[in-house]
Formats: C-alpha cells, structure tokens, sequence
C-alpha cells in the first residue's frame, strides 16, 4: 500500500491514536489499544506515560508487545509496581486520566462487553473476561474504546455488561457514583462516535474518508444519530502511515506474522 | 522451614487432592513445570486459582485436574482461545468446570487480604458491571465512616501457592524481579508455598527493597532451569511466543490435545525430558 492509499484499520488505529493527549498519564489494554496508544507515543504524544495492568509505567516499547507482560515492557519502563499496586494506588487512587479499552461488544450508552457472547451459565463463545476494565472503565478520569464496527459488535443489547460506560443513559453514571467521566470517545474503522452531552448515546460526529452513511448504519445494531456538526475524519498523514507501518513491521519482525495488534477476544 | 528437593517431591508433599492450588505470574515467571508436575502426578477437584489463566491452566483443566476456577482474564493474548478452558466452560468436557469469575482489581485485592489476614478485601469496583449479578461473592458493603458504597469479596487463602522465581540462595530464600505480579501477596496468603528457580546460588546479592520471600515463609524450593517456559525468566531467557501462537492448534481439538499431553507431558519424567521431546518434535516436524 503506497502512502495516498491506506487500509480502514490504518484509519482506525490512526483516528485513535490522535485522541490521545501529549503528557497524559494512559491506561492501556492489549491489541488495538496498544498499538494506537503506541503510535500516539511515536508521533504527537512522546511524553505520554503508558501504563499496562502487569505493572509497567511509562513502557515504551520499540515492538508492541503481544501479551500484557513481555519483556520489553518492563525493560523500558521507568518503573514496574506489583498487581496491586497498579490496581489500587494508581488507578483506584485516581491518578490515571486516560483509559483505553478494545471489547467484543459495545451498546449505544457505550457499555462494553468481553465476557460471554449468549448466557452466561452457558455462553455460546466464552470471551477471556473482565481483566482490568470493569475498573478502568469506572476510574479512569476518561476512557477512549477502540473496536472494528459491524452488526455483531455494535449491538442493541449487549449479552452481558463487564463495563461501565453510561449505563442507561442521561446522569446514570453520575447517579451510580462511578468517580471517572466515562466514555470520551468510541473510535471504529468507519467513523468516530461521542457520547452526546445530554442523552449520552453515541453519535456519529466524525465519518472517515469515503465511508458511506448507509454502511454505518447498517452496521450498527440500533437507529444511530449522526451530529449536526458531523465531519470528516482527516485521512492518515504520510508521518503517521510511515510510523505506524515500522511499527508493524518492526512488531511482524519480533513476533512473526499475525502481530498486526488485532483483538485476540474471539 | 524451607527446604531444597526435587519438584516432584515438593508437589507431592504440598499439593493434594480437593486443595485450593495458586500457581501465579503475570505473563512473566508462569510456574509451568510445577503445573505439568500436578498433571502429572494426576491430582484431581483441586480448586484453581489465577488472574490469568495461560496455557498451563488449559491443560491442567484439558487434563481433568479442576473442578472448580477462580480467574478475571482467560485468553492466550496476541495468539488465540485458551480452548480447553472454553471447551470446559462452554461444553462441560472433560467435565463441569465452576467458575469464580472476578476483575484483576478484585482478585489482586483478594489476595492482598488474604496475605493480611483478613476476611475480606474492599475496594471500589464493579459499578455498572453484571458480574456481581452471577457471582454472589462480589458484595457491597457501606463504609461505616463516609456511606460509600463500596466492594467487598472474600480474600484468596490457597492452601498452596506455587510461583517461578528467577534464584534462590542454598537455604532457601528466594529473589524475584521483573514484572512481580501478583506473587509475594499470593504466596503470603497461601498455608503452603512452592517455589521453583531458575538458579541456586551461594548468596542473592539483593537490593534492600528487592522481592525477597524469606525462606521460613516457604515449604519447599525446587530447582528447575527453564521451569517458567514457554513464559520467561527475566535475565535468563525471554517468552518462547512461538509456542503461544503453536497452542491454538495443539489444543484446539480434543483428541489431538490428549495425545499431545501424554507424548509430552504423561510419558516424560520431569521438565527437562519434557524439553528434550518438545525439541526433538519440532525438528521432525520441522524435517517432515
């Protein structure tokens, strides 16, 4: 792919990563997550502290890791703190102003699911499960998601809540005394979606070059409201392909093939 | 006390039927020649316990060992499905599997109480999540000073925690470094504590904050070279992340998997004959 031309998951990631604030201390989960915090650290943000759940503290990793605790994670890191510590005097004690989640599943008050598709007692496919995100989600001071849109991710209910976004909607966040913000920001291959002010649902504020209104529509799994305001995402710069492809490729090197950073939850 | 013997003896003196068994380490340091060890020596209903059930929980759980798992996280990250554990969950095979599903914040918390001897741990968690609505361990309490509403859940007290630490000295205190995890709270909560090293050595030169679990805290040290893999050892070998990416298709099916386990596993005498047959497999394989 030559650099006028790019992929909707080069969007995606790209689109993703450009949320993600200079100096901002980041709670990051693997796969997607990861490769668009990281591309984030590579390009705009390089003083961007990344924080993953097995520990490490401003990691900067120079391959993206495939698991949560490779070693080059804590061999770059500036320091590296047990489970607990992370869970309970970093992210419980509030000092994390960005958490960044994938899930297999998401409703329009962006509440996401990683645990079961169908019943829990006995689920059609078993997802890997909550990890660190039920906590993340409720205390991190925002949350960015990152996740591929079709029919069967962005559903009208989900099979099962691991994690909070706004709940039902309107102040049910607030009214449920969940300390962080929530959702800012839902960021798919298609389009970018935020929570509107007052209702909370997800809507469409930003639809990426050459995608269609009707595909994003059909892909999701509820009637979804496009803003007044809706624009166009700008398209991968050349600084940002080129970077995000090293990064790729330097990560295809390390692991193999397969290392693009997709989800492993299905 | 502590003391140095075989992996062998150390499983079979700490790790019965119908226990409550910890092996711990996050993504780094996995105990997998102890678990092979249990699988080995064919203990079974043990109650499993572990954040991040990995590819040796699926093939303690493929092998029939469990009954029962206490987790927050089952994948094999970057590389697939941990499909015995699915297979267990969403099949029944080899048979039922009750599972204790909690958040890594939860469980590390759980630990953590456990360790100091409490009852219960409290945190703030779980809000809008349905997990407290199918596992009636996750409670909510009031604090009695503010009114908040907070999580409380029963503290983690395995009757043995075993982990993979990179030395220990010649009496039996062990050093760990690297990502700890959650391995000092799980085995201070644990009545009983195995630990297996990479390496023995005449003194652990350890930094006065370093991880050290004094000896009297553990009840056997047993020495295992590589014991951790395909995980890794910080300082000694790094994740064999091949061998994560080649479970998929060991495990995806039943039968393949069973033969796999009793070729690689069942009919070898330890660790290193374990090592020994992956290797000499993979080159046929490789030559085929």
């Amino acid at each position: 792919m030559t650099e006028n031309t790019y992929s909707t998951s080069e969007m995606m990631t790209v689109a993703a990563a450009r949320r993600l604030r200079d100096g901002a201390t980041c709670f990051v989960g693997i796969g997607l997550p990861s490769t668009a915090a990281n591309l984030a650290r590579l390009t705009h943000a390089p003083r961007v502290s990344l924080i993953y759940e097995s520990g490490t503290i401003g990691a900067k990793p120079s391959v993206l890791p495939l698991s949560i605790g490779d070693g080059e994670l804590a061999a770059s890191a500036d320091t590296v703190v047990s489970t607990p510590e992370i869970f309970r005097y970093y992210l419980q004690g509030g000092r994390i102003e960005v958490g960044f989640l994938g899930a297999a599943q998401i409703d329009r008050f962006a509440n996401i699911n990683t645990t079961v598709i169908g019943p829990y007692a006995r689920p059609k496919i078993r997802l890997p499960g909550a990890g660190g995100a039920p906590e993340i989600a409720a205390l991190a001071g925002e949350v960015l998601i990152i996740m591929e849109q079709n029919a069967r991710s962005f559903v009208n209910q989900l099979d099962f809540a691991t994690s909070a976004g706004f709940l039902d909607g309107g102040d049910a966040r607030e009214r449920a005394g969940l300390p962080g913000n929530g959702p800012a920001a839902v960021i798919t291959d298609l389009c970018i979606l935020e929570p509107d002010p007052t209702t909370r649902e997800l809507t469409v504020v930003s639809i990426h070059p050459g995608v269609e209104r009707a595909a994003i529509e059909a892909a999701t799994g509820w009637p979804v409201r496009f803003d007044s305001r809706l624009s166009t995402t700008d398209p991968p710069g050349p600084h940002e392909l080129r970077t995000l492809r090293e990064l790729l490729r330097r990560t295809a090197a390390a692991h193999g093939r397969d290392a693009e950073g997709k989800s492993s939850v299905v | 006390m502590s003391h140095i013997v075989s992996l062998r003896q150390a499983i079979a003196e700490n790790v019965r039927d119908g226990d409550m068994l910890a092996l711990e380490g996050f993504t780094h340091l996995i105990p997998f020649a102890a678990g092979h060890e249990v699988i080995r020596q064919r203990r079974r209903n043990l109650s499993l316990v572990r954040m991040t059930p990995d590819l040796i929980y699926d093939q303690m759980i493929g092998m029939g060992c469990a009954t029962r798992l206490t987790f927050s996280w089952g994948g094999n990250p970057g590389a697939g499905s941990l499909y015995r554990f699915r297979d267990a969950i969403e099949n029944d095979w080899p048979h039922s599997l009750q599972i204790d599903e909690r958040s890594h914040a939860d469980i590390a918390s759980a630990y953590v109480a456990g360790a100091a001897n409490l009852p219960f741990s409290v945190m703030r968690g779980y809000a809008g999540s349905d997990l407290p609505k199918y596992n009636d361990k996750i409670r909510f309490i009031t604090c009695p000073f503010t009114q908040e509403r907070l999580v409380a859940t029963p503290a983690i007290r395995p009757d043995v925690t075993v982990i993979h630490a990179q030395q220990a000295d010649r009496h039996g205190n062990v050093l760990l470094w690297g990502i700890l995890g959650v391995q000092k709270e799980a085995a201070l909560a644990a009545k009983r504590v195995v630990v297996t090293v990479e390496e023995i050595v005449e003194e652990l030169h350890a930094a006065p904050n370093a991880c050290v679990l004094p000896r009297w805290v553990i009840s056997a040290v047993a020495l295992v070279p590589g014991g951790a893999f395909p995980s890794y050892a910080l300082g000694y070998y790094e994740r064999d992340n091949r061998f994560y990416k080649a479970w998929n298709g060991i495990a995806r099916e039943r039968d393949a998997f069973r033969q796999w386990m009793e070729r690689h596993v069942l009919n070898t005498a330890d660790f290193a004959e374990f090592r020994r047959t992956l290797d000499r497999n993979l080159r046929q394989d490789q030559n085929a």
